[in-house]
């Protein structure tokens, strides 16, 4: 039920809707409730709609957080 | 093997095992860290990649309500299939709430075996399409779920409004997460009985991403508990918990936000716009398991009463109890744990369910029933 992915918004499409790419699988989503979205953009889909935006720089950070923690554990301890 | 951008890399196996370690060395062996998980999507998340069993013994997961489907009681269910089968509308839902236990014996699904026109739509605007090709009929849209949910039904009212749509109505069952957390805080359990341990809350996912993470701070400082607000994938809970654990052993309780790839402070605000437009607060509402809720839902506001389905078919509410034997109650609280249930895996299971946590994969039953019966079972050499 509160299933929702991120999708890669693709083109934007009249009455505020917009194609998303999401793994290869297109489709044609809402875009009402993140109006600032643009081509480009990874938007959380949810019940056919996107529901917010994703911020790639705060993913990549994240991201960045697990890589350093795993190679401070596969250095050898001081 | 096509790969899904921001989500397979949240499912690195190599760097759960890094923040395993990590939890296992910082969790003090003289401490109880018991966190609860409120939504569903997070108990599933547990379930099927295993996090339990990469925890140390101290370190517990406990199940919360916040599972959409779970906590719907059956007088809404009801009503919704009495639309359909007394008054003849089409009644669009979502796929999840076709198999809930309601009361009679019946189901969505069943009562479609019976002739009620019940259609599955993906979205509201699914049920919209629906009501314009069949302008002779009534339909229905049961709008069940909460904050990720409440502004497409929002956007369809709004809709149907715009359009002047004659025959087209929605049955508000919208719920909101913040009610329902403080209920289990003030719940007996866990206030007095002290039955049900917390030292923290793993926070919601995508429903922070509609009302940020502003809303928790009241529990925070309050209640004196940790939250710390995590997105759905596997690294992303295991985060989380390091993030508790810390703030356990630190005296701290703050919102700490893990999932800042999707959630800020504020939460969406022309989303929270629309749906302060639509909704308004109802007095109580019931939810299974946790009983009548005060200020805990939403209803359509008199504006919109058109396309109230509860003001259009002039519905009353009949609460209806659960089956005697079901344990879903107590589940949703965090009371017991799904094994604790005698119905569980042997009369209830998901293909013939008979409560509701066993329904949705996001209940703490399905979730339980699918990836972690077996390891709760010893084996013994024949």
């Amino acid at each position: 039920m509160c299933l929702a992915l991120p999708a890669r918004v693709a083109a934007l499409l009249p009455d505020e809707m917009a194609t998303v790419d999401l793994g290869g699988v297109r489709k044609d989503i809402s875009i009402a409730l993140t109006p600032e979205a643009q081509v480009g953009d990874y938007v959380i889909v949810h019940v056919g709609h996107a529901i917010g935006l994703l911020d790639t720089e705060e993913a990549e950070r994240t991201l960045a957080l697990f890589a350093e923690l795993n190679a401070s554990q596969e250095a050898p301890a001081p | 093997m096509s790969t899904m951008k921001y989500i397979d890399e949240f499912r690195d196996g190599e760097i759960a095992k890094a923040l395993a370690t990590k939890i296992r060395a910082e969790a003090q062996p003289d401490r109880r860290y018991h966190f609860m998980e409120f939504c569903g999507g997070h108990t599933h998340a547990l379930s099927r990649y295993g996090v339990p069993a990469l925890l140390p013994d101290n370190v517990q997961m406990v199940h919360g309500p916040g599972c959409p489907v779970c906590v719907l009681p059956i007088g809404r269910t009801d009503q919704a299939i009495g639309l359909a089968l007394d008054h003849g509308a089409i009644v669009c839902t979502y796929g999840d709430t076709m198999r809930v236990p309601a009361s009679g014996s019946l189901s969505m699904q069943r009562a479609k075996a019976r002739g009620a026109d019940i259609r599955m739509v993906y979205s509201p605007a699914d049920a919209l399409k629906i009501a314009r090709a069949n302008p002779s009929r009534e339909v229905v849209f049961f709008a069940i779920g909460f904050e990720t949910t409440t502004p497409p039904t929002a956007l369809v009212i709004r809709q149907a409004a715009k359009e002047n749509l004659p025959n087209f109505s929605v049955l508000c069952c919208h719920v909101l997460t913040p009610s329902a957390i403080t209920h289990i805080l003030e719940s007996p359990e866990v206030k007095q009985w002290g039955t049900v341990p917390l030292d923290g809350f793993v926070g919601p996912a995508h429903v922070s991403i509609l009302i940020g993470s502003a809303p928790y701070e009241g529990f925070a400082r309050d209640y004196r508990q940790p939250v710390v607000i995590a997105g759905f994938e596997p690294l992303d809970v295991m985060q989380a918990i390091l993030m508790l654990i810390r703030q356990v052993n630190e005296g701290r309780h703050e919102v700490e936000n893990e999932f800042t790839r999707a959630v800020n402070r504020d939460g969406n605000l022309a989303a929270q716009k629309l749906v302060a437009e639509v909704f308004e607060l109802r007095e109580s509402f019931e939810w299974r398991g946790l009983g009548e809720v005060a200020h805990s839902a939403l209803r359509i506001r008199p504006a919109f009463a058109q396309w109230d389905a509860e003001q259009r078919f002039d519905l009353a509410y009949r609460p209806v109890p659960d089956h005697k034997q079901c344990d879903c109650g107590a589940i949703l609280r965090g009371v017991k744990r799904p094994a604790d249930c005698k119905l569980f895996a042997t009369v209830c299971t998901p293909e013939n369910p008979m409560g509701s946590c066993m329904v949705s994969s996001e209940g703490a039953c399905a979730a339980h029933y699918s990836y972690g019966r077996w390891k709760d079972i010893a084996i013994v050499a024949a």
